[in-house]
């Protein structure tokens, strides 16, 4: 694709499984530093489990993961918080600890990671919770958030470190029509004012496709296509086309992995 | 056949769950020294895990001296022997009920509390986002709390026996007429500083140990689920009880028993 400087996260030959079973079989990826990338697939392909091996929580089986020229399987403890420090992660529920304000949540990295007098703390939290539209809501505890304003907090504790890369897991899943369009603005101009390298998951197509530079199609395992959302939206393939055009059934299989239905019947529950 | 496979995997499981608890004790304590630097998380974690127990801990420990001294009083009057009452409660207290049912008490108030938050905490993927964050939960979430779990059950339970003293005290010399002097006296000669109330503490430092460490264990060794967090608070309970009533054991024997 491009040359390695261009390359934020670079994957090869990479297979990962749960318990024996295959959740990737041998894929090679690449994200682009300073782009969007968006990667979809069908719930229950692994993208949560690839945002995972990027950021150091599972290990591979086989193969390379590389974030920016760093072998992440292979980093030390040590090593590999402090590569973390440098990538922002938002969760599908958000993961707000539960148990302290929105402030003290958004405050929460700097607290740990740096020696900030409080008052430029308090400036800080402030200016992120604004950018997300929420510095209004800094008093409020987590249990009384929306979902939409859980993940906009969460973002907004994201990019406190100023990070040069942030993984989005399924950020407009749940959200109503505002909500995903502030989220996708955010998103959006997270990337292009501060040049943060974006991975955003997610299986809302239209929506990530508005705002990616560069899409991977991942299902069963494999990347099934990639490119921009321009050719993805004219490819050829049959698979492509079902799952950006939200086709039910097609290529890509509605059912998880089951035997024949007709034959389970059959058998009466004693198969 | 079958049971004998079952009694195979079982066993397996419990191995294995044995080597994830070793383990998972070695990465806390390594998150232990630098928790002095940070002494306001620890300080906190006493206080919540402390305060919660503190008032059931001076109940029962009241209850507990009152019935023994009621029971005492009237089996060693039969024997003529109820000028012993303050030494035999002290040292029944001391060496044995005061640590024993001070663990287990606090496996049942503290020990649940803190599993059921780990666990939540695991569940709603709090732990994985302080990990994404660069924050390691073990230093800055588990390592507090099983040093502050350990640190109150030896100070628990000293409690436990002054008060329950106190409260056979309260029985047999305020209701039943024993003297109080020899209440007093009785204690002071018989009840030997290093034998007694030392061992004792010992005691309750390794039960501390225990219940603290199988309580964070539990917690994030927990299945993320709400039935999983459920589970993983039964066998909190359930197995510091049963170890503390084991190592009381083996210790009673290594200190009394010769
Ligand atoms: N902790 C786990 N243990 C075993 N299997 C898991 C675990 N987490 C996820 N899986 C399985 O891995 C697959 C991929 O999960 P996930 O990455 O969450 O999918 P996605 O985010 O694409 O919906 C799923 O089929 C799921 O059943
Ligand atoms: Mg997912």
């Amino acid at each position: 694709m491009q040359d390695n400087e261009e390359i934020m996260v670079k994957i090869r030959g990479m297979s990962f499984e749960y318990a024996g079973r295959k959740i990737f079989d041998n894929i090679d990826l690449d994200i682009p530093r300073g782009k969007i990338t968006a990667i979809m697939g069908p719930s229950g392909t692994g993208k949560t489990t690839l945002l995972r091996l990027i950021g150091g929580q599972l290990r591979p089986t086989q193969g390379s993961i590389q974030v920016d020229g760093l072998e992440v399987p292979k980093l030390s403890h040590h090593d590999l918080y402090e590569l973390r420090k440098r990538m922002g992660m938002l969760f599908q529920s958000g993961a707000l600890l539960s148990d302290i304000n929105v402030f003290e949540n958004v405050a929460f990295p700097l607290r740990e990671h740096t020696k900030l007098p409080e008052s430029m703390i308090h400036d800080l939290v402030l200016m992120k919770l604004n950018a997300v539209g929420l510095r209004g809501a800094r008093a409020l505890m987590p249990s009384e958030l929306s979902g939409g304003m859980a993940r906009r907090v969460a973002m907004a504790r994201a990019v406190t470190l100023d990070p040069t890369m942030i993984m989005y897991d399924e950020p407009f899943t749940g959200q109503d029509p505002i909500s995903m369009g502030i989220l996708i603005k955010l998103i959006h101009s997270l990337n292009r004012s501060l040049g943060i390298t974006s991975i955003v998951v997610s299986h809302d197509v239209a929506e990530t496709a508005s705002i990616a530079d560069y899409v991977y199609l991942v299902s069963g395992g494999k990347v099934i296509e990639q490119g921009t959302p321009e050719q993805l939206n004219h490819s050829s393939s049959e698979w492509t086309t079902q799952f950006m055009q939200g086709l039910p059934d097609g290529p890509l299989p509605f059912h998880y992995p089951a035997t024949d239905f007709r034959d389970e019947l059959l058998s009466g529950g004693r198969g | 056949m079958q049971l004998i496979r079952n009694l195979g995997r079982s066993a397996l499981h419990s191995f294995q769950r044995l080597g994830r608890g070793n383990l998972f004790l070695f990465h806390t304590l390594m998150g232990v020294p630098q928790l002095f630097l940070r002494y306001r998380l620890i300080i906190q974690q006493l206080y919540s895990v402390g305060v919660m127990s503190l008032t059931i801990i001076v109940v029962s420990g009241l209850f507990t001296g009152m019935v023994l001294g009621l029971q005492l009083f009237n089996t060693l009057q039969n024997f003529g022997a109820e000028q012993s009452i303050g030494s035999v409660t002290a040292l029944t207290l001391v060496r044995e009920l005061g640590p024993v049912l001070t663990a287990i008490f606090f496996a049942g108030l503290a020990g649940t509390s803190l599993t059921a938050e780990i666990g939540l905490m695991k569940a709603t993927e709090q732990l994985s986002g302080m990990e994404m964050m660069a924050v390691d939960p073990m230093r800055r979430v588990i390592a507090p709390r099983f040093l502050a779990a350990w640190l109150s059950v030896p100070v628990l339970a000293l409690i436990f026996s002054a008060v329950a003293i106190l409260g056979a005290y309260f029985v047999t010399v305020g209701l039943l007429g024993l003297d109080s002097s020899v209440y007093w006296s009785q204690m002071q000669a018989y009840v030997d500083w290093h034998e007694d109330v030392v061992n004792g503490i010992i005691k309750s430092i390794a039960f501390g140990f225990i219940a603290a460490w199988i309580a964070v264990f539990e917690g994030h060794d927990a299945v993320p689920t709400s039935e999983g967090v459920s589970r993983a608070t039964i066998r909190t309970v359930v197995h510091t009880s049963l170890s503390v009533l084991g190592v009381d054991f083996i210790l009673t024997s290594l200190m009394f028993g010769g």
